[in-house]
């Protein structure tokens, strides 16, 4: 299933986004972040907001639905 | 009609015109004389006239709670201006001495833009006032103010209202409450004007970047939009709740599914 992105390279595992995150989807694995794939994860994007570099990203699929 | 004759109904409706318009002219010399504060000799019509001014000086906001004397006193400092509809009573830009408040009809009060677009920042019905905050703060008005029906209006000078406060502390205490609504709902205005833009820009980005069966488009981060709309990550956000919440699009875990593409291509302004 879909869940943030991220970016390795620009991740300076400062720990924001584990703080902020309110579904456990984020964890501190040595210096860096990992993203742990959980159905709790309902797309706050908040992660994505208070991350300093740009590292995490949760990006939005556009689609007309159809009738 | 009981006349008999064609000649009796012509003096009939003669007479009812005659003592309309004698009527009519009493009052104005009364009502005239009432508001320049001169003498008049009392006259039947002149208590009607005095009795509906009282009462409706009672309604402005500027005068709530005054006793009659104070209204009275008050009001031999005002003069009526009327304007017809359509009729500017305020030019934006031009000298600002005179507060107006609206006896009858409705003033329309609005700013102009270099290009011509006209943007209403309110209307003031009867009681309401007209052209306070330039009065006191500076010199000129802020905005333009058309009647947009026929307006009936109660002038006060600005050098009137400085000799008036320091004998009426209740006036200052009203001009205060006034003008802090007003600045609440200029406040409000500025919020869904600025607003407002923001999501038709939001609403033309996701039609943009919507994916077709042929056409498989990026996906974009909430900072992605707010970079192509030219705003802030938090207005799209705002925007995407908006756009939710009227029915346009629903938003889901890692989509945004577009419901209604018709009423979203208005929204973004999109003609056809």
């Amino acid at each position: 299933m879909s869940m943030p992105l991220i970016d390795h390279s620009k991740c300076n595992g400062c720990g924001l986004c584990v703080s902020v995150c309110k579904c456990g989807a984020l964890v501190m694995a040595g210096k860096v972040v990992r993203v742990i794939e959980t159905e709790s994860c309902g797309w706050c994007t908040e992660c994505e907001a208070v991350c300093p570099t740009g590292a995490l990203t949760c990006p939005y699929e556009i689609v007309i639905e159809k009738h | 009609m009981l006349m008999a004759t064609s000649i009796e109904r012509e003096c009939f409706v003669a007479t009812l015109l005659a003592i309309t318009a004698i009527n009519r002219y009493w009052q104005s010399k009364a009502f005239h004389a009432i508001v320049t504060g001169s003498k008049f000799s009392v006259y039947p019509a002149t208590r009607v006239i005095m009795a509906v001014q009282a009462s409706f000086l009672k309604n402005v906001a500027y005068f709530a709670g005054m006793s009659q004397e104070e209204l009275d006193s008050i009001s031999s400092f005002l003069f009526e201006k009327t304007a017809r509809k359509g009729e500017l009573v305020l030019t934006e830009g031009g000298p600002a001495d005179t507060v107006y408040f609206v006896v009858a009809g409705v003033a329309k009060v609005f700013k102009t833009s270099t290009d011509g677009k006209e943007q209403i920042l309110y209307f003031v019905r009867p009681g309401g006032s007209l052209n306070d905050v330039p009065v006191f703060s500076g010199g000129i008005n802020l905005a333009s103010a058309e009647a947009v029906m026929p307006l009936t209006l109660y002038g006060l000078r600005k050098s009137a209202v400085e000799a008036l406060m320091p004998r009426h502390p209740l006036l200052a205490r009203n001009m205060l409450k006034v003008l802090s609504q007003r600045v609440e709902h200029l406040v409000s205005l500025v919020e869904d004007l600025s607003f407002r833009q923001v999501t038709n820009r939001v609403a033309k980005v996701l039609l943009e970047y919507a994916r077709s069966d042929d056409d498989q488009r990026p996906k974009l981060t909430q900072q992605e939009m707010a970079a192509l709309a030219g705003t802030a990550r938090e207005m799209v956000g705002r925007s995407l709740r908006v756009l939710a919440q009227e029915g346009l699009i629903r938003l889901e875990r890692h989509r945004i599914v577009i419901v209604d593409e018709p009423a979203l291509r208005r929204q973004a302004g999109i003609i056809g």
